[in-house]
């Protein structure tokens, strides 16, 4: 099945299977960011902005990205190296495998809410897991980037 | 100092947040065959006869292999220097498959859904036997679970395979039921923990090809880069000189990749087809067929007199090895190694037990390796003989725990060489307001917020054992390569021991490349494991630098035509006291590759200590529990350590933040459970929860410096002992918030709840 | 992993129904979250994009929502925020993560009848509706006890009243699934007491409902009614916790709910 999308503001053409999901099509294009670190819907690893919204890109079925415009961190280099640059000042990328679906999400909340409490800002990023780090680095990263006192 | 003591962003750092693709799998070759493997679906059982004619035509099958085409050959996977102290009880491909998930077939086809039409058609048969499931009745089982004649280990660990027996171990110093008898107050309790998964994100994958000499070249997200060369060259039966084995930038390991878990499938079918190959783990693969920590049961005896002196430790220990006995004996001797020294007015301890094999996802190496079980057992009774005492935990802590200085009956004599454990104490109680808030207050009518506490060691590498080099580099630019054998899985560690040859050669960052973790290239190195990086490979790094520093000096005098007493080095330039004749570095650099110096400049160094100094910790947790369901919140934990010299306050803060936060895991939230049959079922993170950032409340971090003489600028080591002091110090928390002590993990609502019910 | 021959995305919901019907293994997708972790065989994949069910309507009487919704856009409604005391928003706002809600859809996870669904359990307290294209409209409860029938689910109906509510749930970590779910309800006197992952889906406490509709509201009554409540509802034991656990659960989590009822404006 052929499906035609915006990926990182160019139209795009994809052949796909039917049971195939938008990371691994993604990944095959050399959206190398993509990383699946579960198999159930569970980590954000894999988030992109579907249509502006942060999406776990493991669990939509790429037919049903056909016709969406689709943001991956590929997409968004330089805002995301302007928060990727706070984060790394804290030290708290580690090993840095949740990071880019930890950013995509990071910089979908700055563009959905409206100078967001601490609290605001935990709820929004609960679904971006980390194993190395703890949370407390990354929501420094956040707080500072975001002028959160 | 100029940069150690900085928090110096990683140097890796941005590439990696960003995105790029420097993992494993974004750098193999595209066309790499996809390797998947055929599980058994049994606990334990024999294959009778094993079917692959169908598999191997289906069209894009390279290959497919039983154990009938794997050499007969055992090994250990464990990231051991050699000769590993593990079992050697595993072939590539066994006959006899010993957990639900062991490996039956390798497949190796032109992509993923080929390998997998093709699994569907290999047929087995299986003679299934009894799976010897509960650890507690293992020994004795009518099952043995290696009864193979060529099981052995190159050390004496205590194996008695007839009786599922992987190690019996007994350390005792003094007369411990006389002591104990002899005590005035004595508290005794058994205690469980969970076999824990490391759920480091990135999953376990290897990709190798074979290159222009014919050599096949690993490419692995591992943190034993010359172990797993050293293994493959054992289980492939070639020699270690044909492999090289590269780590690139790798997503977290916590010690799960101090195993060969993957690297052999994808090297067989490289050898045998001469293409490239891949295998990924998923996540199921990942939590069912790698490595967990041990579970363990602990049964502590305390004893003390009156005074609230502890006077006898005894502490006896059943451990779960799973399927295969890789890191058994040492996670299990550990156990006490880094608990019993720490309460120094003991008149006797004593640490002994068995570790047993079970058919069950096997355990090994994971953070805290043995004295995060020994912590929990340890510090959840130190609590309890404090209540008996009717002592402050925090009081009894401070009046039996060793100071530098002093020794400990395990230490046989020797000393500790620095420890700031009872100032991190006193921080950690004004920090989170211990004295105000213990035992308990009363929030409301249905919630109740409490305080606990416990403290922790654990080692910097291991003594006599660990050793790593390294080698600085002077290069024509000017420029410094620093060459480092150690694995970066996130932690920072390139970038500290940069850091460190940095100080030394009083240089800055952007003038040191870091090469690391490739052991074509990198000067021998364990590999990042028992906390060592730090301490042992940078020792190694500071003696390299400095050996390099002694070099360009002399010979930067020797071209300025005066002897090396009469010049000094800034970093910058050699120039003579007096100020007459200078020579720049990078000059120098130039000349000394040229006819003129002709003497590339490289600082060479070996370092392993004797000794293995602790780091410390003591933490201390602040929960509110739900009187009425049983629910624990985690509100404050306090931690504060000692590390030694802190490197980068940064990274090592993260560092403490990340632990805890698995801490709290293992503590509350990590729960395992196999079915009637054998069968992970908690092999999802739906089932299986690590903290996410709405579990773990406030974590504070702080550091009371010590200076450790034979560490690196006085460091020490910090990567492990930070995952150990919560679980007791919840426990304890839970105890004085409802008056229930609940002595296995994790602590659940349910637990609180029932045992509240039966006070 | 989970297979799937063909994809058709229908303009009309009778073409969408057409199909469905014509195979045995046609099925309808929703969010397709929980697809990916099955092995399920497909055959024609039904899928609902097209024909503009994602939508949360206030139409006066009640508020109309179609079953493309995500959770998410309920989670920030502001209808549903400023309607029930915020029940339904409460209901998902902890459900795995932002990105996770942006994909699930309502119709998906009420015509699946998941057990340890929440939404389903905040629903129930309300004065629900559904449509599907084959069986009509009906009450949530029906829809809930009627026997599988295949069936599209195109839209909910929520009764636009001055009802409280308030939910409740006992979780360890954050995003687990539940062991236990309540939604207590209010109008006129008239309670509805609901509970769900018993592990079996959410139920109606019905005669604790009643008496609860008919007693003086003392303390001690609603713990006795909670009581009530927690004897008239079965539950089971699975991975998340035992039956005796959840049964011990429901009478404190029905208490504080009607407790919180009380309070609301």
């Amino acid at each position: 099945m052929q499906i035609e999308v915006t990926l990182n503001n160019k139209k795009v053409t994809f052949e796909v299977e039917g049971n195939e999901f938008l990371a691994d099509t993604l990944r095959a294009k050399g959206m190398l960011s993509i990383r699946k670190g579960c198999d159930t819907s569970c980590c954000g690893l894999c988030t992109v902005w579907i249509d502006g919204k942060p999406t776990l890109s493991c669990s939509l079925l790429a037919i049903k990205a056909n016709g969406k415009n689709i943001i991956t961190i590929e997409g968004v280099q330089k805002e995301a190296e302007e928060f990727a640059k706070v984060l790394v000042a804290e030290g708290a990328e580690q090993c840095g495998f949740c990071s880019p679906g930890f950013i995509m999400t990071v910089l979908a909340m700055k563009n959905e809410l409206n100078n967001p409490t601490e609290e605001e800002i935990i709820h929004y990023l609960t679904g971006n897991l980390c194993r190395c780090t703890g949370y407390m680095g990354q929501l420094r990263a956040v707080k500072k980037y975001l002028g959160v006192v | 100092m100029k940069i150690v003591g900085k928090s110096i962003a990683k140097i890796d750092g941005l590439a990696i947040a960003t995105g790029k693709p420097v993992y494993t799998e974004d750098l193999a070759m595209a066309n790499a065959l996809v390797v998947k493997i055929l599980r058994s679906p049994y606990a334990f059982a024999k294959i009778k006869a094993i079917d692959i004619s169908k598999a191997e035509k289906v069209e894009g099958v390279e290959c497919v292999l039983t154990y009938e085409d794997v050499p007969n050959v055992r090994f250990t996977l464990a990231g051991q220097s050699y000769a590993e102290p593990s079992p050697y009880d595993k072939l590539i491909l066994d006959p006899i498959v010993r957990y639900v998930g062991d490996e039956v077939a390798i497949i190796a086809a032109v992509d993923e859904k080929t390998a997998m039409k093709a699994m569907k058609l290999i047929k087995v048969e299986y003679e299934i036997f009894e799976p010897v499931l509960d650890f507690e009745k293992a020994e004795g089982h009518e099952s043995v679970v290696h009864p193979e004649d060529d099981l052995h280990c190159n050390f004496d660990i205590g194996i008695q395979k007839e009786k599922n027996i992987v190690s019996k171990q007994k350390v005792e110093y003094g007369d411990v039921d006389k002591e104990l008898n002899e005590c005035d107050v004595v508290v005794e309790d058994t205690y469980y923990n969970q076999a824990q998964a490391h759920c480091m994100m990135e999953t376990y994958r290897s990709f190798n090809y074979l290159d222009h000499a014919g050599r096949l070249v690993v490419v692995s997200s591992t943190q034993i880069q010359f172990h797993v060369r050293r293994k493959l060259a054992r289980a492939l039966q070639i020699s270690p000189s044909k492999i090289r084995v590269i780590k690139p930038r790798i997503g977290g390991g916590f010690g799960g990749k101090q195993t060969v878990a993957v690297e052999i499938f994808t090297a067989i079918v490289t050898l045998k087809t001469g293409k490239p190959s891949i295998i990924i783990y998923d996540r199921k693969e990942t939590f069912e067929c790698t490595t967990t920590r041990h579970a363990m049961k602990t049964k502590v005896r305390l004893g003390a007199d009156k005074e609230g002196y502890i006077r006898a430790i005894d502490i006896e220990c059943l451990s779960d090895t799973g399927a295969y006995g890789e890191h058994a004996s040492t996670v299990f001797g550990v156990v006490g190694q880094k608990t019993l020294p720490l309460y120094n007015k003991t008149k006797a301890v004593r640490f002994k037990g068995n570790v047993v094999y079970t058919n069950k996802t096997p355990a090994g190496a994971f953070r805290g390796y043995g004295a995060t079980q020994g912590a929990f057992a340890l510090e959840c009774a130190v609590n309890k003989l404090a209540e008996k005492l009717n002592m402050d935990p925090t009081e009894i802590r401070l009046k039996n725990l060793i100071k530098a200085g002093e020794t400990s009956l395990p230490y046989e004599g020797k000393l500790l060489g620095s420890s700031t454990l009872h100032r991190c104490i006193d921080k950690g109680k004004e920090i989170i307001g211990w004295n105000e808030k213990y035992p308990r207050r009363e929030v409301s009518e249905t919630k109740v917020r409490a305080i606990g506490m416990a403290v922790t060691m654990q080692g910097s590498g291991i003594a006599g054992i660990d050793t790593a080099s390294a080698q600085v580099r002077l290069n024509d630019d000017g420029n410094y390569t620093l060459l480092v054998g150690s694995a970066d899985m996130g932690t920072g560690s390139d970038t500290i021991l940069a850091q460190m040859a940095v100080e030394v050669l009083e240089t800055s960052m952007e003038k040191i490349i870091v090469h690391s973790a490739d052991t074509d290239v990198s000067p021998y190195d364990p590999g990042s494991y028992a906390s060592s990086t730090t301490y042992v490979t940078g020792m190694a790094v500071v003696k390299a630098a400095e050996d390099l520093k002694k070099q360009i000096i002399e010979n930067g005098a020797k071209l300025l035509e005066v002897s090396a007493e009469e010049v000094e080095f800034d970093g910058e330039n050699i120039k003579t006291i007096n100020g007459d004749k200078i020579l720049s570095l990078e000059k120098l650099a130039e000349l000394m590759v040229l006819g003129t110096g002709n003497l590339q400049l490289v600082g060479n160094a070996t370092y392993g200590s004797k000794v293995s100094p602790p780091p410390f910790m003591a933490g201390f947790a602040e929960i509110e529990v739900d009187k009425e369901t049983g629910k624990i919140e985690v509100i404050n934990y306090v931690a504060v350590g000692d590390s030694g010299t802190i490197i980068n306050p940064n990274l090592a803060k993260l560092q403490v933040e990340g632990g805890i936060v698995q801490g709290i895991g293992l503590a509350l939230y990590e729960d395992v459970k196999f079915s009637e049959k054998g069968r992970l079922q908690t092999n999802t993170f739906m089932q299986y929860k690590i903290p996410s950032r709405k579990d773990v409340g406030n974590i504070i971090v702080d550091f009371e410096e010590s200076y450790e003489p034979t560490g690196p600028f006085g460091a020490k080591s910090i990567g492990e002992v930070v995952v150990n002091t919560p679980a007791p110090a919840i426990a304890h928390a839970v105890y004085n918030a409802v008056g229930v002590r609940i002595t296995s993990l994790p602590i659940t609502p349910e637990k609180v709840f029932m045992a509240m019910q039966q006070k | 992993m989970f297979a799937l021959l063909n994809l058709l995305q229908p303009e009309t919901i009778e073409e969408a129904y057409n199909i469905l019907m014509q195979r045995k293994n046609n099925t309808v997708l929703g969010g397709c979250a929980f697809l990916r972790m099955g092995s399920k065989r497909i055959g024609t994949a039904v899928e609902l994009s097209k024909l503009n069910l994602n939508y949360i309507k206030d139409q006066g009487d009640y508020i109309e929502v179609g079953a493309m919704t995500p959770f998410r856009d309920i989670e920030i409604s502001p209808i549903f925020n400023e309607n029930f005391n915020g029940l339904l928003p409460k209901s998902v706002s902890n459900i795995i993560g932002v990105q996770f809600r942006n994909i699930v859809t309502v119709g998906a996870t009420v015509y699946s009848k998941y057990g340890f669904s929440d939404f389903i359990t905040a629903l129930l307290a309300l004065d629900t509706e559904v449509e599907l294209y084959k069986a009509g409209r009906m009450s949530l409860e029906e829809f809930l006890d009627k026997p599988y029938e295949k069936d599209i689910l195109t839209r909910i109906f929520i009764k636009k009243n001055e009802r409280k509510a308030s939910y409740g749930n006992l979780r360890n970590a954050i995003s687990d699934y539940p062991i236990l779910n309540v939604a207590v309800s209010n109008i006129n006197r008239q309670w509805k007491i609901v509970v769900g992952a018993r592990p079996l889906g959410a139920k109606i406490a019905k005669s604790a409902s009643e008496e609860l509709s008919n007693r003086n509201l003392t303390v001690e009554n609603i713990e006795a009614i909670a009581n009530m409540a927690a004897e008239e509802l079965s539950f089971g034991t699975n991975m998340r916790g035992s039956a005796e656990y959840r049964k011990a659960i429901c009478k404190v989590l029905v208490k504080r709910a009607v407790m919180e009822v009380l309070q609301c404006k």
